[in-house]
């Protein structure tokens, strides 16, 4: 069976389904819009798709039922999480349960085609691995150091000295994004919220993504090196690169929901 | 009928007196009737004497015309019955009954059975044995007779006549009987007096300890039952009014500080339930219209990107996606209330907030014809805000002003100036911890929307918890114990009881005992134990001096808050809207003033208006 679409959208309003429609076919995508898991998993028996996108909040199986029916059914499509109830805990179980991406509503254009290309572009590099081509090419591998957690593909965190925790992008969110100019930090004596947004990095092809910390915090120091020198951070993630410095408010409840960073990636 | 507590304490208080009184009074007319009687026989006593010595000298010359004539004249006396002398053989000589006379006295009769119980007679008799008190018939009154032995001496025997021979020891008897009548009538008398006493007496006693029972016990006990009725119905406001200092005003004391904290705890039950409904109408209403606003933001942000080469379109489509920005912040601020969330702060000019509040509610104003009156200060530094949530802050606040403004004329100030204050009055205790690092601060009691520190206190053997004002110079402790004796104040940490008390140093201003906690990261805070002295030192705020806030006002005309009212505005799910608020409003507004370390104040006059006034420091 060959791959006819690019997505599959699934949410239970029509209009979104018709925006995120419009937005992908705008980018030459083609995407197979459901209105609930059912159909979706349905359509997934027939067709192979290379991103779902798919709402938490829906009658009959929710979104959570649906990645385990996906996990069960060995179906490895890269899976969007999309709610209008953006809790952290929703956030949080999303990336656990093994959605790549969580995005809350409502979102602007720039959101959702910039998550649509990050996904597009994790699915392609684990085609990529799975069939074993061009292997050296375009997977380059940064080992993550042992002690280091993370948030699904996104974000690690390590716990230093003295109740102080380091939060960077993990090499795989660095890759499937373009070329990094410009970090948007957040500032000193900021709190920090696991799986919300706490940086945007805009990339080369104008995009801006952004980027999910992995637990929650005040910001106590900010890597200045990188605003002159973007560079940094896909050169050295784990360590050289990091983002900020933080007082974690809750490490032992939200280590929970964090897996070892050299865990199996894809 | 016995089951008042004050008729049981009455008959029981009762009864002990009707025994008391009635035994005295009993042992009272017994000693009264042997007085009157023993007075009676001293009397009878002595005049049988006075006879025997009168009729000595007839009766040594044998001249018994003259004793005749004596006893005759004696006998006359009212109160005698009868006076008689009878020889040794019990014949009657001398009585004043002359138509006895010669005849026998019998020897079992009463005057004769005192020396003639035994067949030997007797001849020296005690005053006791020689009185008798007997009645000739039960009705007749009660008579008293007395003998008296004429002993043999010298001059009877060696007399002319030689009647008497000189062996003989008792000549004779003479035997008086007075009549006792009137004693009786006196016994009787004073046995009446004694008996009305009493009852008087009881009546009385019964009649004050009824008095007090109702005043000291009664009516606080109804007042209690009364109270405990009140709250049973659910009245959780009643207080009992003072009742003393006695157990059942320290009961009505204790009775009154439990509905207060049981009034508490409802409201605070209240408010969690009302918290978690609001969270799940909040889940709801975030899904429901996050997926319009979804539709309404990617479309518009799209068509954003799709016309940027049509300027004016594109100018109208970045106020829409802006909006769509804002509605999806306050969407997940409505989220994020019920989850307490964290501000995201950044340099801001408030003024360009203030103006941006403006804007949005500026076609409310105009519609309701109130006048805003804007005075804002140019020069401001920037200060450290999230800027949605302060601006969420000001509509809020210009909301709020344009509803309270009812009839026209209305008018809105809004202003901003850099001031400096003195951290007297302002800086709050955020946390406060013991020596044993246990915290010190209460969320459950508030003043003004802020935790207090909750600390013990020992005071003259009673122990209790002061809840102290975290602002520093203001005193608006709450005591939930009552200090007596206020040299003698014992402060300890409520968790681990370890002594609070400073050592060795005493209140600069009125020489009381000290106490204090560490205030982390700001050093120790000190405060004198005296409720009534009002010496409190910050040492870390003090030496920071005066600090640069942004004061920003609202004021309004309209109708003023109830002075009642003033104090509870700032908590959650107080409204005077009615329907038309939610009562969070202000609660919002309080808690991102807080999480901005700033201070809002509210003053209000019924009729005049009220005015609002924000706090913010400026980072130095």
């Amino acid at each position: 069976m060959s791959s006819e679409k690019d997505i599959l959208m699934i949410d239970d309003e029509q209009v979104i389904l018709d925006a995120v429609n419009k937005i992908a076919s705008a980018e030459g995508l083609k995407v197979d819009p459901v209105l609930n898991a059912e159909k979706a998993l349905e359509k997934l028996s027939s067709n192979k798709y290379s991103l779902i996108l798919c709402d938490i909040m829906m009658t009959g199986i929710d979104g959570f039922m649906f990645l385990e029916e996906l996990y069960k059914k060995k179906i490895k499509t890269p899976v969007i999480m999309i709610t209008g109830y953006s809790t952290v805990e929703n956030a949080v179980k999303s990336l656990t349960n093994g959605a790549i991406d969580f995005i809350p509503k409502p979102f602007t254009f720039e959101e959702i085609s910039s998550a649509i290309n990050r996904g597009l572009k994790f699915s392609s590099l684990q085609k990529n691995i799975t069939q074993g081509k061009n292997k050296s090419e375009s997977v380059t591998y940064v080992p993550c150091p042992p002690k280091y957690k993370r948030l699904g593909n996104i974000s690690w965190m390590n716990l230093e000295s003295e109740g102080i925790a380091a939060v960077g992008a993990t090499d795989l969110f660095l890759e499937i994004i373009n070329d990094v100019l410009k970090i948007e930090l957040m500032e000193l004596e900021d709190e920090i919220v696991q799986g919300n947004v706490c940086a945007r990095f805009e990339t080369d092809d104008s995009l801006v993504h952004n980027f999910l910390s992995p637990l929650s915090g005040r910001i106590i120091e900010r890597n200045n090196k990188l605003s002159g020198n973007p560079k940094l951070l896909e050169k050295d993630p784990y360590f050289e690169g990091w983002l900020y410095k933080v007082i974690p408010s809750d490490v032992e409840f939200e280590e929970k929901y964090l897996v070892p960073c050299s865990s199996d990636r894809m | 009928m016995f089951t008042k507590i004050g008729l049981k304490l009455i008959l029981a208080v009762g009864l002990v007196t009707v025994i008391i009184i009635g035994i005295y009074s009993y042992f009272s007319i017994q000693s009264q009737a042997e007085l009157f009687l023993s007075t009676a026989e001293s009397h009878a006593n002595k005049l049988s004497d006075t006879i025997k010595r009168s009729t000595h000298s007839s009766m040594l010359l044998n001249r018994s015309d003259e004793t005749h004539q004596i006893i005759n004249t004696i006998g006359e006396e009212p109160q005698i019955h009868e006076i008689r002398i009878f020889n040794k053989d019990g014949i009657i000589i001398y009585s004043t009954r002359e138509d006895l006379i010669g005849t026998m006295v019998d020897k079992k009769a009463e005057s004769c059975y005192a020396c003639h119980t035994a067949n030997e007679p007797l001849e020296k008799l005690s005053m006791s044995e020689r009185m008798r008190i007997y009645r000739v018939n039960p009705d007749s009154s009660r008579l008293l007779g007395i003998i008296n032995p004429i002993y043999n001496e010298k001059s009877c025997w060696e007399a002319d006549c030689h009647v008497h021979p000189e062996d003989k020891t008792v000549l004779g008897v003479l035997d008086i009987t007075i009549n006792l009548k009137d004693v009786d009538d006196q016994i009787s008398r004073s046995e009446f007096n004694s008996i009305l006493f009493a009852i008087i007496a009881i009546t009385a006693i019964s009649i004050i300890i009824t008095l007090f029972i109702r005043i000291l016990v009664v009516r606080p006990v109804r007042e209690l039952v009364n109270a405990t009725k009140q709250i049973g119905v659910g009245n959780l406001n009643y207080t009992i009014k003072d009742l003393g200092t006695d157990e059942l005003g320290l009961l009505a004391q204790s009775f009154n500080s439990m509905t207060r904290k049981l009034s508490e705890a409802r409201t605070q039950l209240f408010q969690s339930d009302k918290m978690a409904s609001l969270g799940r109408l909040a889940a709801g209403v975030a899904h429901e219209i996050n997926n319009p606003l979804t539709g309404v933001l990617t479309y518009s942000s799209f068509l954003l990107k799709r016309t940027q080469n049509n300027s004016e379109l594109n100018e109208d489509l970045k106020v829409i996606v802006r909006e769509t920005k804002r509605s999806r912040e306050i969407v997940k601020s409505l989220l994020d209330f019920s989850r307490q969330s964290v501000p995201k702060k950044h340099d801001a000019d408030i003024n360009e907030i203030i103006s941006n509040a403006i804007s949005v509610v500026d076609n409310q104003l105009s519609l309701k014809q109130i006048k805003l009156d804007k005075n804002l200060d140019s020069t401001l530094p920037k200060i450290t805000v999230d800027s949605n949530q302060m601006q969420q802050v000001f509509i809020n606040l210009l909301v709020n002003a344009a509803d309270a403004i009812a009839e026209k004329n209305g008018m809105i100030k809004i202003s901003s100036a850099l001031i400096s204050l003195s951290p007297y009055g302002i800086a709050h205790i955020k946390t406060a911890v013991c020596p044993k690092r246990h915290d010190l601060t209460e969320n459950e009691i508030r003043i003004d929307g802020m935790p207090t520190i909750k600390v013990k206190v020992k005071s003259n053997g009673n122990e209790g918890f002061i809840h102290l004002d975290p602002v520093y110079g203001k005193h608006r402790h709450q005591y939930n114990i009552e200090i007596v004796d206020k040299k003698r104040i014992h402060v300890s940490c409520p968790r681990c009881n370890i002594s609070l008390m400073k050592e060795d140093f005493s209140c600069p201003d009125c020489g009381s005992t000290v106490y204090n906690f560490e205030v982390p990261p700001q050093g120790f805070f000190e405060s004198c134990t005296n409720p009534a002295c009002k010496w409190q030192r910050w040492n870390a705020i003090d030496e920071a001096g005066e600090r640069n806030y942004v004061e920003l006002k609202v004021s309004d005309n309209g109708g003023g808050i109830p002075v009642d009212d003033l104090p509870k505005i700032f908590e959650p799910f107080f409204s005077t809207k009615g329907q038309k608020g939610t009562g969070l409003g202000l609660a919002v507004i309080w808690g991102i003033i807080d999480n901005h370390d700033g201070i809002i104040n509210v003053e209000s006059e019924v009729g005049k208006g009220t005015t609002f006034t924000i706090h913010l420091p400026v980072k130095i």
